[in-house]
């Protein structure tokens, strides 16, 4: 390969890491008025670069065109769908974001160009396929996360959040690392083909050992249980936007990278890592269940429910079938597009004097002042429930398809028998918005982009989502063959 | 004579040191930090004696990226850390404790 295709095959990531060094430029030069001019150049690089991933969508894993700097690197059908998410997920976070700091203060160029250097390093997560592009990648989209985090200085919840974020963060960063060079001690190699071949060969304790770290670390990054712990308070204390980015494109880059690593260099030694996903995918869902009821932050509700998700998409990767992984990339696209949705709703809600609301008390009776907002949010609600008119029913049905088709019965029974659980605090909110009198003035009106961005979300999740099922089934299957074709 | 296995133990046991130091230390998060780089170098360790071991390159030069990365990740943690600092005036582990539920 020469190195000029290999620059087209990353030119999703190059170009954004160039637009994100110029931005750095122009904010350092021009101060912190300049927030929302970077904002839409890094919007629109973004959806250039989904634009530019589209393009590449159709190439295999097992290709020679795929594949750039001697197999670091695979622009392949998975990576491409991924990114693609990644991207959009991102910019729609752009959208809404400005309008949360124009309250709070604190806006300055630096949060866009994060957002791209981040955007990079998940489109790497995805696209990696050598253990030691997977580690750059985390790494850099992980350190401008912590940032991220604790983007309001001023603001003592948030500085907590990073601070928490960093510590929890670097101690997976380590675990995973550590794995890696135990993986590549017995095999001698960090290329994910090498891995593979070396397993099939010679499986040893030490590899075992390897694959664990590496699967903990991973799970630590999708916030699986047991590994969780540090979501709830990060999502809540982080600002309203960040939390919105952290729960949609960070946990597809990282289910992205754990589902390439479970089903390519892994992928002999399925039986070694299916107990440990078993057990995390229905710890997550039942924890994230349980965990949610009696919240009455919604944030910190919704860092319960992304955990709770996290175990819906877990079952399509124990599985570890083309639907399975297919299965899992449809229930992450149309987990996005609730979590996009659910938190614009979120940052939709604003006292007269323009300050956010993010309690229960705080939506009652909402129905009788924003009945549109009031119907988003229970169409988002219901769809995270899984109840059917709704699309979020579609992503359940799928993976749970996938487990049965995989002989794993009992685990589609006890998931779908928890995912009752969740239901409870999903309803709670019908009761309080439409039930309940109400005590808080809200804002009367939102701006254009918020309801732009939740329109589209709340039209991807209504039933007119179903139209999408041929599409959305077609291209997860050629985004899962991307690897299994070579099992 | 040293061979791999030596290698092996040595940083699998400051890489337990290095976890240890993150969840037993109750009193300050700088110890936090220290620890996480004790993780880092025994990851690096590790790498450089496999590839010594096996005697191929790959292990060093990943090595090299861990330093760089963990060059700025410490950047990181401190920046977070003074920010920390000048809204509660503690870096004690006790304090961390605004979010909870």
């Amino acid at each position: 390969m020469s190195y000029a295709s290999s620059l087209y095959l990353t030119g999703a990531e190059v170009g954004l890491s160039l637009v994100g060094l110029v931005l750095l430029l122009v904010s350092a030069w021009s101060g912190p008025r300049s927030g929302r001019m970077l904002t839409v150049i890094a919007g629109a690089a973004l959806l250039a670069a989904a634009v530019f991933s589209i393009h590449l969508f159709d190439r295999a894993s097992g290709d020679v065109a795929a594949r750039a700097f001697g197999d670091l690197y695979r622009a392949d059908a998975f990576g491409s769908f991924a990114k693609v998410l990644i991207y959009l997920a991102t910019a729609a976070v752009l959208v809404v974001t400005p309008r949360f700091f124009a309250q709070v203060g604190g806006y300055r160029g630096e949060y866009p160009v994060l957002m791209l250097f981040n955007a990079v390093g998940m489109g790497m997560m995805v696209s990696a396929s050598d253990l030691m592009t997977l580690y750059i990648g985390l790494e850099m989209s992980s350190l401008s996360s912590y940032i991220l985090a604790s983007f309001l200085r001023q603001d003592d919840r948030s500085a907590e959040a990073g601070l928490k974020y960093f510590v929890l963060g670097a101690l997976a960063s380590g675990i995973i690392l550590y794995g890696v060079s135990l993986v590549y001690g017995f095999t001698g190699t960090t290329n994910y083909e090498g891995i593979r071949a070396a397993f099939d060969t010679n499986f040893s304790t030490g590899a075992l050992f390897g694959v664990v770290f590496v699967l903990a670390g991973l799970a630590f990054k999708v916030s699986a249980v047991p590994f969780h712990m540090w979501t709830p308070d990060v999502y809540e204390g982080a600002p309203t936007p960040v939390t919105a980015f952290f729960a949609s494109a960070p946990k597809v880059a990282a289910m992205g990278m754990l589902l390439r690593m479970a089903m390519d260099p892994f992928a002999g030694e399925v039986d070694s890592w299916r107990q440990i996903v078993i057990f995390a995918a229905l710890a997550s869902i039942v924890v994230g269940a349980l965990g949610a009821i009696g919240q009455q932050n919604l944030k910190r509700l919704l860092a319960y429910s992304s955990i709770n998700n996290v175990g819906f998409i877990l079952i399509g990767l124990a599985a570890a079938t083309p639907a399975g992984v297919a299965g899992a990339l449809t229930y992450l696209t149309i987990y996005v597009a609730m979590v996009v949705g659910s938190f614009t709703a979120l940052l939709m809600l604003r006292d007269p004097t323009g300050n956010n609301l993010e309690t229960f008390a705080d939506i009652s009776g909402l129905s009788t002042k924003r009945p549109a907002l009031a119907w988003s949010l229970l169409a988002v609600m219901f769809s995270l429930a899984g109840i059917p008119p709704l699309f979020g029913f579609w992503g359940k049905f799928v993976v749970f398809q996938a487990a049965v088709q995989a002989d794993l019965v009992a685990l589609a029974v006890i998931g779908i028998a928890a995912s009752v659980i969740g239901a409870f605090y999903y309803l709670k909110f019908i009761k309080v918005m439409f039930f309940d009198e109400p005590v808080r003035e809200v804002e009367a009106s939102s701006p254009i982009g918020h309801w732009a961005v939740l329109a589209v979300c709340v039209a991807i999740i209504s039933p007119l989502g179903y139209l999408l099922t041929i599409p959305l089934g077609e291209w997860t299957a050629q985004a899962a063959a991307s690897f299994v074709a070579a099992m | 004579m040293i061979g791999i296995e030596h290698y092996i133990v040595v940083s699998a046991l400051l890489f337990v040191l290095g976890v240890l130091g993150i969840f037993l230390n109750r009193k300050n998060i700088i110890v936090i930090l220290m620890a996480i780089e004790l993780i880092l170098l025994s990851v690096n360790l590790q790498l450089v004696a496999f590839s010594a071991f096996l005697g191929d390159l790959v292990g060093q030069v990943f090595a090299m990226f861990v330093l760089t990365v963990a060059a700025a990740e410490a950047a990181v943690g401190l920046a977070i850390l003074v920010i920390y600092f000048r809204g509660r005036g503690t870096i004690a582990v006790d304090d961390v404790d605004r979010l909870k539920g």
